[in-house]
């Protein structure tokens, strides 16, 4: 689960992190006021939407008047943001958060992110922060400092001692960037976050350190312990159809095809859109119903899929394991009579319960087209389209 | 004959009396897997399936013997149950819990250094060696015994792969979950490398997914080490490239675990590449019978 910046610096303050003083704002005389609050003669306005690259699209302006802020603030909301990370078709901008901007001497980067190599919390800090940090790792690896760090004794000072001292974050700057790793890897921890970055972690003309940018994502399997997090998920920022999936525990990913597909097991719906795109076909969505997939269930995947107007054939595949193909052929049966479903079906079932599923599937008198093996489904979905 | 699990297995399962556990210890039972008993923390003493429930994993060790534990609590209860066999000396653990978070899973590998306990999974259908022992949840029917080992990170697609195996008559010697998750237990090149070592294997069929480094890491391995043909997949040629947040991730994984980029560079480390996930049977006969 992503979070906004300005809700990433909330929690960074919340644990002694510095970071700019400002807030959001979702209208332009919004922006003007807070602005006027902050005092001080420059500001930033950044454009909240969770895609990074924010810069590049035009979504972070600098302000040397409360009237450029709200010039600003009014260009920015509302408009769709095309950053490097949104795709073509842009973000809607609903917010943006107005700061006090900063007299940087320098920039620094600093992450934390669960590397599956080493299998732990991996450290990650540069002297080149600010910009490009992907493009420095690739043709400048040795300017990137990672360390994986051992549960059982956490982020040591010594640790955050050896990295500051790698980067040049030396001198009187040595003990802020030690309580910053440490604050990070504390929120961090507490959290049980994914992914964590400053960038840039800023020397400031006054020679203090800041975390003048920074972003945090959370595990889907650990927020629900964290209300304080939770409160921060923005529906806006994910996809209508996606958030109604989960919350009927698919997990569905539209694409831009059109054979709608309906597998069980992230794996195999992985396979199975790999298998139509092999037979020259274009997978119109992943979606997995998961285990224990009742007739409701299935029944609700076909009338998601169909909301795409794109999908022109449907193609149900399913390996029975814990699930069981005759609930599923109830469901699929369900979902025909009640949604009057125009488009060719193909169903392929096999595992357990099968023949029960394949008998179901006969007797409904429904004209679906069964297919024998994973091929031959890819296969006819692809040819029904025709 | 196999590897990791077979028929002298004394197998006990944690959350035993829960309904998912009691389905899937029923259906190991009739498959013949040696189920000794099982722990549900408070229902220590009763019985369940004509089996002893036990309150800790030591005690069941301790009155059984037992050295396999399939892990069936709930994912908030997983970690602690894990490191509760680990402790214990239970030798073969296969988590089938879903969703444990992340970091959980972290702290238990490192517990893990210095314990001689192996861990499938988490998110794992399990690990299976046909006739002899079941721990998990796949459908027993589909798989035969045999002379081919596989190893997977995805439940379903194991599946897939292991009936197109059997019906052109390729048995299977073990089948090895290791789980869909970032943070797992043992990885590809562990399970190559037992596969290695077992006389009765003759290939192996790896089936990997985009994400991480760990079926290249194994392809490396495998052109260093490996006497056996290795046939490999690896799923989302088609997928979406993932929305990502920030620059982390891509800092440490670079642009190298795709799907295509992976199966590239393993066929070029000698791995039997399948590009069609509907023929994979066909190349395992291929590598074998050529």
């Amino acid at each position: 689960m992503n979070i906004h910046e300005h809700q990433t610096k909330e929690l960074l303050r919340s644990y002694q992190i510095p970071v700019p003083e400002g807030r959001v704002a979702d209208s332009d005389a919004g922006a003007g006021i807070i602005a006027e609050q902050i005092g001080g003669e420059r500001w930033v306005v950044k454009a909240q939407i969770h895609a990074g690259g924010r810069g590049k699209g035009g979504g972070v302006k600098i302000a040397s008047s409360i009237e450029e802020v709200r010039q600003h603030a009014d260009h920015i909301i509302g408009s769709h943001l095309v950053t490097p990370q949104t795709g073509p078709e842009g973000r809607l901008v609903q917010r943006v958060l107005v700061e006090a901007a900063q007299d940087i001497k320098q920039e620094f980067y600093l992450g934390l992110i669960i590397d599956r190599s080493h299998q732990r919390i991996t450290i990650i800090a540069s002297a080149s922060g600010g910009k490009d940090i992907e493009e420095v790792a690739r043709t400048h690896p040795d300017r990137v400092i990672r360390e994986a760090i051992d549960p059982a004794i956490g982020l040591p000072e010594f640790l955050c001692r050896k990295i500051a001292a790698r980067i040049g974050l030396t001198g009187p700057l040595m003990p802020q960037a030690v309580r910053t790793m440490r604050a990070l890897y504390r929120c961090f921890r507490d959290k049980k976050a994914l992914m964590a970055e400053i960038n840039p972690l800023a020397v400031l003309a006054d020679g203090k350190l800041m975390a003048v940018d920074a972003k945090m994502s959370f595990d889907g399997n650990a927020v629900h312990n964290f209300p304080e997090i939770t409160a921060y998920r923005d529906f806006d920022e994910e996809d209508p159809k996606e958030v109604e999936a989960s919350g009927h525990g698919l997990n569905y990913i539209a694409l831009d095809g059109n054979v709608g597909c309906i597998v069980n097991g992230a794996g195999l719906a992985m396979a199975t859109m790999d298998a139509i795109t092999f037979h020259k076909g274009r997978p119109a969505n992943f979606l997995d119903v998961g285990g224990g997939a009742s007739p409701e269930k299935i029944a609700n995947a076909f009338r998601i899929v169909l909301k795409d107007p794109n999908v022109k054939v449907i193609l149900l595949n399913i390996f029975a394991g814990i699930n069981r193909c005759d609930w599923v052929a109830t469901g699929v049966v369900q979902a025909m009579q009640e949604q009057a479903i125009a488009e060719p079906v193909i169903v392929r079932l096999s595992g357990t319960n099968f023949e029960a599923g394949q008998k179901i599937l006969a007797d409904s008198g429904l004209p679906f087209i069964t297919a024998v093996d994973l091929d031959d489904a890819a296969r006819k979905a692809v040819e029904a389209l025709a | 004959m196999s590897i990791y699990i077979n028929k002298h297995s004394r197998v006990i399962y944690q959350g035993f009396t829960g309904q998912h556990s009691t389905f899937h210890a029923e259906e190991a039972i009739k498959t013949g897997t040696h189920i000794v008993g099982g722990v549900t923390p408070g229902k220590g003493g009763q019985t369940h399936l004509n089996l002893p429930v036990f309150e800790t994993v030591s005690s069941a060790v301790r009155e059984t013997g037992a050295d396999v534990s399939g892990i069936f609590v709930p994912p908030q209860f997983a970690a602690d149950a894990i490191l509760e066999a680990i402790e214990a000396g239970i030798k073969i653990i296969v988590v089938i819990a879903d969703g444990i978070p992340v970091q959980d899973m972290v702290r238990v590998k490192r517990y893990l250094i210095g314990h001689e306990a192996i861990i499938f999974g988490p998110n794992t259908a399990g690990v299976i060696t046909p006739g002899e022992c079941k721990v998990g949840i796949m459908p027993a029917s589909i798989y035969s015994p045999g002379r081919i080992g596989v190893v997977s990170r995805s439940g379903t697609l194991n599946y897939e792969a292991v009936a197109q195996m059997t019906a052109l008559g390729f048995g299977q010697s073990t089948s090895v979950g290791i789980g869909g998750d970032p943070i797992n237990g043992a990885n590809f090149v562990d399970v190559l490398s037992a596969f290695n070592e077992d006389p009765d294997t003759d290939a192996v069929v790896l089936i990997g997914e985009i994400g991480g480094q760990q079926e290249v890491d194994a392809a490396h391995w495998a052109k260093e080490n490996m006497r056996k043909p290795v046939i490999g997949f690896i799923a989302g040629v088609s997928a979406p490239p993932g929305r990502r947040m920030g620059h982390a991730g891509a800092i440490i994984s670079g642009e190298s675990d795709t799907a295509v980029a992976k199966m590239n560079a393993m066929e070029a480390l000698g791995v039997h590449v399948v590009r069609n996930p509907a023929e994979i049977g066909s190349t395992v006969r291929r590598a074998l019978v050529g």
